[in-house]
């Protein structure tokens, strides 16, 4: 049987996931991608809980739970040892959530990055600390509820630019993707784990309570993302950049906005400056 | 707890999860069942593909939703092509 991406499942039923998570989707596209001889390194996220309280795991690979700040340190570790022990084969991934990567995880990262450690460090991106109820983080986007940015005026501080933090420290390979392009995820996986030294991927994944969308819109959303041009899938290799997924006629930001009730609070103004600055991202070079 | 027997015993114990989730049937979380309508389906695979429980089943044809797994989020029934999957009250099955 044909079908656009693998076939064979590396993440079972029963995981603890609510429903319509985008992170899990992610997580069954990049194992498509990824194939059998892959390790995970997870620090604190959602993910710790999702795969299951030991001696149970939704993973059909070796995990090793990292504390919060440390996933690339950790990775690190486990690449050495599996070099140590003649295994060369073996990719190691640190698969962290927004917290653990744009804030906590950061000094981790960069230190690996620096280091241009073989490691694939994966960003599941879903902009804010959603297990432990929603409390804003650097990824959260001007203007979006959560619970520690209450009000109608949502998040006061822009995203932080974690590409630009990322690609500042010259990855051999990097990529963003989101589970409404399944194909293209799965292709960069696989991709990614042809290339030698530091790699990273930022997925922009749909969280229903945390976003407050309806579970069935979380391939919609994700999809609307980059319709409208919020989200840019691209890949960055030995420092040239290529947009995957030029959008010629870009859906007005509003389509993506009012899916979710994060955004209720959100001014005319506040949502014509989003549009403007969309709009300001891609006339820029057309990059 | 199984441990890891080649391992010196200097080294610190390690549990390993030997068990599958597939133990933990989430299907009575779902509040709506997805149900495929097996004459309009193309069996185009888009269900499958987007199912974050990955518990439909693919067949030659029409795909098998597992419902001792499917959590009723409704992402088949949004996202078919053919609006073939409708979304019922588990109440009324």
């Amino acid at each position: 049987m044909k079908t656009s991406i693998p076939v064979e499942e590396r993440m079972s039923a029963g995981h603890l996931a609510c429903q319509g998570c985008g992170a899990t989707m992610s997580m069954r596209y990049a194992l498509k991608g990824l194939g059998e001889k892959t390790v995970f390194v997870i620090p604190a996220c959602c993910w710790t809980v999702l795969a299951g309280p030991a001696p149970k795991s939704a993973l059909d690979l070796p995990v090793l739970h990292s504390p919060f700040a440390s996933a690339a340190a950790t990775a690190t570790g486990v690449k050495a040892g599996l070099t140590a022990r003649g295994d060369r084969e073996t990719t190691v991934v640190a698969w962290a959530g927004d917290g653990g990567t744009f804030d906590i995880g950061l000094q981790a990262l960069s230190g690996a990055a620096d280091r241009n450690e073989d490691i694939i460090y994966v960003c599941y991106d879903n902009e804010a600390y959603m297990n432990t109820g929603v409390q804003r983080s650097g990824g959260t986007p001007e203007g979006a509820w959560t619970m520690s940015t209450p009000g109608k005026a949502g998040s006061a501080r822009p995203k932080k630019d974690l590409d630009a933090i990322v690609l500042a420290h010259h990855p051999a390979y990097f990529a963003t993707a989101t589970p409404a392009y399944a194909e293209d995820m799965t292709r960069k996986f696989a991709k990614a784990r042809t290339i030698k030294g530091f790699r990273f991927l930022r997925i922009l994944s749909p969280c229903p309570p945390g976003w407050k969308t309806d579970p069935k819109d979380s391939a919609k959303v994700s999809r609307l993302a980059v319709q409208t041009g919020l989200f840019r899938l691209y890949e960055v290799e030995n420092g040239r950049m290529r947009l995957n997924m030029p959008v010629a006629n870009r859906k007005p930001v509003g389509e993506y906005l009012r899916l979710q009730g994060r955004f209720k609070g959100l001014s005319a103004e506040a949502e014509a400056a989003i549009q403007a600055s969309v709009d300001k991202i891609w006339n820029e070079g057309k990059s | 707890m199984p441990l890891l027997d080649d391992d010196a015993r200097s080294l610190p114990r390690v549990i390993l999860s030997t068990r599958r989730m597939s133990e933990n049937k989430t299907g009575n979380w779902r509040t709506m069942r997805p149900v495929i309508d097996r004459h309009i389906c193309t069996g185009c695979q888009i269900c499958w593909k987007y199912c974050p429980e990955a518990c439909v089943k693919l067949t030659d044809k029409v795909p098998a939703i597992d419902m001792d797994f499917c959590k009723g989020c409704g992402i088949c029934v949004e996202e078919c092509p053919k609006r073939c999957v409708s979304f019922v009250p588990e109440a009324s099955v």
